[in-house]
């Protein structure tokens, strides 16, 4: 079992509440098309388990076969720092068969954010340094693709599937009710 | 799994193609650390690749002083191909004739597939093995334990 080196902390993107049971780490890609089809799943999981479940997205941009693999995530962490993380995160995936560089403004723009300093940031490399980190930090942890996904701290090597996320989850569930 | 070679033996020597027009050597690469990841073929699917994630970390393989090849059974052409496609910046060799020869050396060939096992070895400047691992053929083993195994080689050798 691969564990998970860095642990979630106040730098991290957090769905959902701190103290529940069950802890869910995705690194992701946002050009990935595996990614894009985890996304309505993992959803799903998080509607399911409802508060006994936080669940936190970290970059892992395959950035030379996605080459639009960077700005996308810089662009999220843009709208981050504005506090629409989120629904930067679902309009990516929700769109990803026509990422393009005028999509993300257009996305940018839906959020009534600025596409002027988004465009700023992305020359200076604001966010860069953090989506690196996350990369970086995977690459320890044994990511091995994307989507990559840990269920309580060790990497889920199983299916990305309903029914195999699930049944992770109700595992934890059951052993922490089990005390 | 096969019993693949095992930290302290002396890496054996290969010479094979790097490309169509060019061969490379194991000699090449003394001097410094040295990964070389038999895989079993090119074109697994893309996001959850092997050489495509080396690929991606090979900065850091770099930062720690370590140069990197992939060795599978597929041809030189193939691998030009495979290299092209996904940008691959490092050296994918072809152990191609005879057929995983040098895989055989390193322990690391799958006689009831003809092809090599996912069998990672870290060298260290010297050329000997300093840390192997083989993994599952159906499980990327990531790059955490390469990266785990250049620090420690890097630590011991201060």
């Amino acid at each position: 079992m691969t564990p998970l080196r860095t642990p979630v902390s106040d730098g991290d993107h957090i769905a959902g509440r701190q103290d529940a049971p069950v802890t869910i780490v995705e690194y992701g890609d946002y050009q990935c098309p595996y990614c894009a089809e985890a996304y309505p799943i993992l959803e799903d999981v998080r509607r399911h388990f409802g508060q006994n479940l936080l669940f936190v997205f970290r970059h892992f941009p395959l950035v030379e076969i996605h080459p639009l693999a960077q700005t996308a995530a810089e662009a999220a962490e843009f709208a981050g720092s504005k506090g629409s993380f989120w629904e930067m995160h679902r309009l990516l995936f929700e769109n990803q068969e026509s990422l393009s560089p005028e999509v993300i403004h257009e996305e940018i723009k839906s959020l009534g954010l600025s596409t002027q300093e988004l465009d700023l940031a992305l020359a200076n490399e604001v966010f860069g340094p953090k989506v690196r980190a996350d990369f970086v930090n995977g690459v320890r942890s044994g990511v091995n693709g994307t989507p990559t996904v840990y269920v309580q701290g060790f990497r889920h090597d199983g299916s990305l599937e309903i029914k195999s996320l699930f049944q992770a989850v109700d595992a934890v569930l059951e052993a922490k009710s089990r005390g | 799994l096969t019993s693949i070679l095992q930290k302290g033996v002396a890496a054996p020597q290969f010479q094979l193609r790097a490309d169509p027009e060019r061969s490379v050597s194991l000699q090449e690469f003394l001097g410094k650390p040295l990964v070389i990841a038999f895989y079993p073929a090119d074109w697994s699917p893309v996001c959850g690749e092997q050489m495509t994630l080396y690929n991606e970390v090979l900065p850091e393989f770099r930062r720690r002083g370590a140069e990197v090849v992939g060795i599978s059974v597929d041809g030189a052409w193939c691998h030009r191909a495979f290299a092209a496609d996904r940008k691959i910046h490092f050296l994918l060799l072809a152990d191609f004739e005879p057929k995983g020869a040098v895989a055989k050396r390193y322990g690391a060939y799958r006689e009831l597939d003809g092809t090599c096992e996912r069998a990672i070895f870290v060298l260290d400047p010297r050329g000997r093995v300093y840390w192997s691992f083989c993994a599952a053929v159906d499980v990327n083993p990531g790059a955490d334990g390469i990266l785990d195994a250049l620090e420690l080689l890097d630590k011991e050798g201060r």
